[in-house]
């Protein structure tokens, strides 16, 4: 892709006004406000190619990216109170729900799937952004105690990427009880010995970051996430000062030793999949294959999916982590 | 009384009245006398009305009133030779939270919670109550130390909120705050917390993961601020007050909603208005429950602690 195919493309398109173009084949990056062709940023995996933005992607796109070949089974969650404290804003606390279900392909704001990841079992929580901000309530708190609970079931390793902007302030104070219930969720899965990791996406912010999303064993984050307590606006307005540059991005977050690692998008699975063996694989073996470093993911993603489809046999054949799809659910 | 609030208005003026006859009595006028017993009953009755049924906004004024009693007068009523310690062993002292040990009616504790300061010197020496990440390390590190002497925990909850400053966000707060959770989820003392003014938030969730969490009658317990969720919900800090009604943060609401355990009775007119029958009764809940959590073992303390989180969100509100 050079300048003039980005810049150039969508204005001639405008001139010429076909009708059988549909305006959403061309995306417009948030961060450096150039046009990507959709299948580009798709094959990209969200990622600007001219900027290296990482879009807001959904919990679906999450699982299809991290999992093995794609593959994974989604949990049903269990039904919580609808609206425990009959809240209304400006709206109703229903309706919202109902707008936030209709536009999303999830019922609330958490996905939860397991398969593998790089060979080893894996249950992983993904937030989806676009269902309230992500917002943890009640539906939330027990996906992740859901999550943590078939983890430990299943022998298997947890990972959450929240992508939240905080707690669901319509489910009130029962919003605020998600933060020590998924502590007891992450407890959970801490106390049976199994790796939890936290991958941090933008944003995880307020409650979110307060509770589970900071107790990981290992904490990765997306480039240029922002990760932190408070909102920019509020400690602004408190301390009357400007906010450093790059405050409360992953990068600035690594800088001051609250993050273990910023890794990009197209390497996650690598890094996930390579952390996970290492936690999990303690001593030598004949049958241990290791894993690609780091490098030429993007050229050898075909070896790599071969390499893994080896190693997940092998783990299964040590007895470790074999999840049987009909007892798990 | 010297800080009325909005709504005691009529009181306050009533209150007034009386202050100027008293001067006048002392004369010795009979008249003036019964004037002012008079008053005094239809000061009292309108008192008794008010606080009858506050509003979710008026408690939350009443939970912040500047003459509530705070951390400080806990400590100096309930816990004998109280020795603070302070430090989270890595950075600073935050004063914005209190901890230490001491002896409550016979009992040897470990007691932490936010301090809000009485005066100006205090409110900013204790940051208005708001802590820092260095305060919820210290705090973890107080919860080890009860936990490691097999000392109960109790937890004085009073605070708007985590401080949020650059500082406290470069060092962690988010992580302050949900290791505070953890470090509390899993003792195998009693940890007993009593919400006693303003229950902002993350900062106090930090200090409440406990077996048993009550509250004074006009106390607010809330995800946030009223003035904060009307600002994003409403798009105006203007609608606070219907923002407190639909969060339901009084005590009342959050017993219903099975989310805190017991309520204490304040005396009339607020806890400000009487700080030692205040104090006197939040102490004797808890050493009612402290006697009560003694007897059992570390792991189903720890385990009941869990089961009462697991269990809640059961009920909602009709
Ligand atoms: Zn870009």
């Amino acid at each position: 892709m050079n300048w003039i195919a980005n810049f150039v493309r969508p204005k001639i398109r405008a001139l010429v006004n076909k009708p059988d173009v549909p305006d959403n084949l061309w995306e417009k990056c948030p961060s450096c406000e150039q046009m990507v062709f959709h299948r580009e940023l798709d094959a990209n995996l969200r990622v600007c190619p001219h900027c290296n933005h990482h879009l807001r992607i959904s919990a679906r796109q999450r699982l299809e990216w991290l999992f093995d070949d794609g593959e994974f089974k989604v949990i049903e969650l269990p039904e919580t109170l609808a609206d425990p404290l009959k809240f209304r804003d400006r709206k109703r606390y229903t309706d919202r729900l109902k707008e936030a279900q209709a536009k999303n392909e999830d019922k609330e704001a958490i996905v939860v799937a397991h398969g593998e990841i790089g060979g080893s079992s894996v249950v992983l929580a993904a937030f989806n952004f676009s269902f309230m901000g992500g917002s943890m309530g009640m539906a939330v708190g027990e996906g992740l105690l859901a999550a943590a609970r078939l983890a430990v079931l299943q022998d298997a390793a947890l990972i959450v990427v929240p992508a939240s902007g905080g707690a669901r302030m319509q489910e009130g104070i029962l919003s605020l009880m998600q933060m020590p219930r998924s502590v007891i969720a992450v407890d959970l899965v801490k106390e049976a010995g199994l790796p939890y990791i936290v991958l941090l996406s933008d944003p995880t912010t307020g409650g979110v970051s307060a509770s589970f999303a900071m107790l990981g064993d290992i904490a990765i984050a997306e480039p240029g996430a922002t990760i932190g307590f408070a909102g920019k606006r509020v400690i602004e307005e408190t301390i009357r000062e400007t906010l450093p540059e790059g405050f409360q991005r992953s990068e600035y977050l690594l800088d001051h030793g609250m993050v273990d690692m910023v890794v990009p998008r197209q390497e996650l699975k690598v890094t996930l999949g390579r952390v996970l063996n290492l936690l999990s694989v303690k001593s030598p073996s004949a049958e241990i294959v290791p894993l690609p470093g780091t490098e030429d993911i993007a050229v050898e993603v075909e070896a790599e999916a071969e390499v893994e489809a080896e190693t997940s046999q092998e783990t299964a054949e040590n007895g470790k982590g074999e999840p049987e799809d009909g007892k798990t659910e | 009384m010297h800080n009325f609030l909005d709504f005691e208005k009529p009181i306050a003026e009533l209150e007034g009245k009386i202050e100027e006859l008293r001067h006048l009595s002392d004369s010795g006028d009979m008249n003036i006398a019964e004037e002012v017993t008079k008053l005094q009953g239809k000061a009292d009755r309108l008192l008794r009305q008010t606080y009858a049924r506050l509003t979710a906004w008026q408690k939350s004024q009443v939970a912040r009133h500047p003459d509530r009693p705070h951390f400080r007068h806990y400590i100096e009523q309930l816990v004998d030779d109280f020795t603070p310690l302070a430090g989270d062993r890595a950075f600073a002292e935050d004063a914005a939270i209190v901890g230490g040990i001491g002896r409550f009616r016979g009992y040897s504790v470990m007691v932490i919670g936010q301090e809000k300061g009485s005066d100006t010197h205090a409110r900013v020496k204790h940051n208005f109550g708001m802590a820092r990440p260095e305060g919820y390390r210290k705090a973890q590190r107080l919860m080890e130390m009860a936990d490691r002497f097999g000392l109960p925990l109790i937890t004085l909850v009073d605070t708007a909120g985590a401080y949020p400053g650059i500082g406290a966000e470069e060092r962690g707060q988010s992580q302050a705050i949900a290791r505070s959770i953890e470090v509390s989820l899993g003792m195998k003392v009693p940890v007993i917390s009593v919400i006693i003014g303003e229950g902002g938030s993350g900062g106090a969730i930090a200090l409440a993961s406990a077996n048993s969490v009550i509250m004074l009658e006009h106390s607010i317990y809330s995800v946030i601020s009223p003035e904060g969720c009307a600002s994003i919900l409403w798009r105006s800090g203007d609608q606070a007050k219907e923002a407190a009604e639909a969060l339901k943060l009084t005590a009342q609401d959050l017993k219903k909603l099975g989310v805190i355990d017991e309520v204490v009775a304040e005396p009339l007119g607020g806890a400000h208005r009487g700080a030692d029958t205040t104090i006197t009764a939040v102490g004797d809940v808890v050493e009612r429950l402290l006697v009560e959590m003694r007897r059992k073992d570390g792991t189903v303390l720890k385990q009941q602690r869990r089961d009462k989180f697991l269990g809640m969100g059961q009920k909602g509100l009709s």
